[in-house]
């Protein structure tokens, strides 16, 4: 039972209707059998899907984006989790600069992160390396790993690691029989939050990658800045599929409402 | 020495974060800073070893550049209005939603925030293009088809779209906080729906608010594939200028400058913001 009115709730649909209006426009006109950008009014054709796989540059930036995002959400996470442990567990000098440095990459604009990485990657003279710029992605999906990996450490009951510690367990056996199975839904949903927003991200990528490089982000962003055709609207509807598949899978792993409304 | 085992363990336990967050945050962003004092000749590129504040004094008194700032400005703040004006009705009617309807239209109204701002952009540019989806719609019904792509109005209106998740999200928190009798009691009491809004809803929600407004802000502000898609050539705004200086111009210190003091505003914003919420915050790291 709801108890809002009509009027609350023909604003409600509105406001549904403004959110999901772009991404289902974008995924009707993907399967348009005409050479412009219209809905495929008169029957479905797969012809720009086909298109897509056709072109190299694209299934070269697919991969690109793909490996980048797994190798980077795993390194982000094999970082995150000890960091999180040891600024929910010891005390020690400096512990909230810590924290504070390791989710800044939040709320410093990916832009400055973008030409402040070019600047150093150019002196260094690797600029365009796709090693350099997984560390980069490192940098940026670290703090969602982290934040997660935090709520779930502290939610965590600590007396089963109290009772393993007092029987004699080892740290190494405490982490992998104890701890980490206890934390594990947050370090699930924090890899797969890292994942998206390494698969995503564009803004500082645009500034650090070479043509052989180009993540499909990027390479989206060049293709749509120079023409516009319905190819566009196939590849954008292949990453809303991949997206909303990665979030099915996170829902189930550890609850999109708290990832998104952040309730731990 | 437990305090110092503790120390050495924490330590030990984030140097590789630390080691990274060095190398590729703290290191980068002082040579990007150093870089903007550099001084920069077109024909040799960045002189280094020469200093100036050339490129302040230019974002000073060029009107290209203040024009810009001011620009960028005044979308941002147009931006997070809209997102308050939509978005606190918004968040409250879902509130008062039932059960299965809640999540399921909390999730389909945030779910949009995790896919590519590309896309999303895409998406606007086909609705909103010159042929669009809508100006087809205008010229099925009779009517005259208007521009709207490469005008503020289609960056203002996406980026609304991209940054309403943003403030949804802190005051759908704070109404969890809302403890719903008193609501009730006011009624009761005689009070008219909106004295409840206005002396019961409304202070509650108001640090969701104020945080949401201010990462609106600061996101709006530094936004850069909303207006490059959108904006066109023309209508430019602060970080799709500093793409242009740093690849097209190739006048790094002037971008980086550039680059510093949309950092700098950003970060006043966002430290105003994180004194507000750190009291929360610091409860949840259990102290």
């Amino acid at each position: 039972m709801s108890k809002n009115g009509p009027l609350a709730l023909s604003f409600h649909a509105l406001v549904v209707v403004f959110m999901l209006a772009p991404l289902v426009v974008v995924c009707l006109v993907a399967f348009t059998p005409e050479n412009t950008l219209s809905l495929p009014w008169h029957g479905f054709s797969l012809r720009w899907f086909r298109a897509v796989f056709e072109r190299a540059d694209f299934i070269q930036s697919f991969y690109n984006s793909l490996i980048l995002a797994v190798v980077a959400a795993t390194l982000a996470t094999l970082i995150a989790v000890p960091a999180a442990l040891a600024i929910t567990r010891y005390r020690f000098p400096g512990r909230d600069f810590l924290n504070g440095l390791f989710l800044s990459p939040i709320i410093i604009p990916h832009l400055v992160l973008g030409v402040a990485m070019l600047r150093l990657f150019a002196l260094m003279g690797v600029n365009g390396s796709f090693v350099w710029l997984m560390f980069a992605h490192v940098v940026v999906i670290t703090p969602y790993v982290l934040r997660l990996v935090i709520a779930a450490s502290i939610g965590m009951d600590r007396s089963a690691e109290q009772a393993a510690e007092s029987l004699g367990a080892s740290r190494f056996t405490l982490f992998r029989l104890i701890t980490l199975p206890m934390i594990l839904p947050g370090v699930a949903g924090g890899w797969l939050l890292a994942f998206i927003n390494s698969f995503d991200e564009v803004t500082l990528s645009i500034f650090v990658t070479s043509p052989s490089t180009q993540t499909l982000p990027v390479r989206m962003y060049v293709y749509a800045t120079e023409s516009i055709d319905p190819m566009m609207a196939a590849v954008s509807a292949l990453v809303i599929a991949l997206t909303a598949a990665t979030m099915i899978i996170l829902d189930r792993v550890y609850g999109l409402d708290r990832v998104l409304v952040g309730r731990h | 020495m437990s305090v110092l085992r503790d120390t050495g363990r924490g330590y030990l336990l984030s140097a590789p974060a630390l080691a990274l967050f060095f190398g590729l945050l703290v290191l980068p962003l002082a040579l990007t800073l150093v870089l903007s004092f550099n001084v920069f000749d077109y024909e040799i590129g960045v002189k280094g070893g020469e200093w100036t504040l050339a490129q302040y004094a230019n974002l000073l008194t060029d009107s290209y550049f203040y024009e810009i700032f001011l620009r960028t400005f005044w979308i941002s703040a147009l931006v997070t209005l809209l997102c308050v004006v939509i978005g606190v009705p918004e968040a409250y009617i879902l509130s008062r939603m039932g059960t299965p309807w809640r999540s399921i239209f909390l999730i389909l109204i945030l779910t949009p925030l995790l896919i590519s701002v590309v896309v999303r952009a895409f998406g606007w540019s086909l609705l909103l293009g010159a042929d669009g989806l809508i100006n087809q719609a205008i010229q099925a019904l009779g009517g005259r088809p208007i521009k709207m792509l490469y005008t503020p109005f289609a960056v203002i209106l996406a980026l609304v779209h991209v940054m309403l998740p943003f403030m949804i999200i802190p005051v759908w928190t704070s109404l969890q906080k809302l403890d719903a009798s008193a609501e009730q009691a006011a009624l009761s009491l005689g009070a008219t729906q909106a004295q409840v809004m206005r002396m019961v809803v409304l202070p509650q929600v108001m640090p969701g608010v104020l945080s949401g407004t201010l990462i609106v802000f600061g996101l709006s502000a530094s936004s850069f594939a909303i207006p490059g898609l959108l904006g066109g050539r023309r209508l430019k705004m602060v970080a799709t200028v500093v793409y242009d200086q740093y690849l097209s111009e190739l006048n790094w210190p002037m971008g980086a400058a550039i680059a510093v003091a949309l950092l700098l505003i950003n970060l006043l914003v966002m430290l105003s913001w994180n004194r507000l919420v750190e009291g929360r915050y610091k409860k949840s790291l259990g102290e």
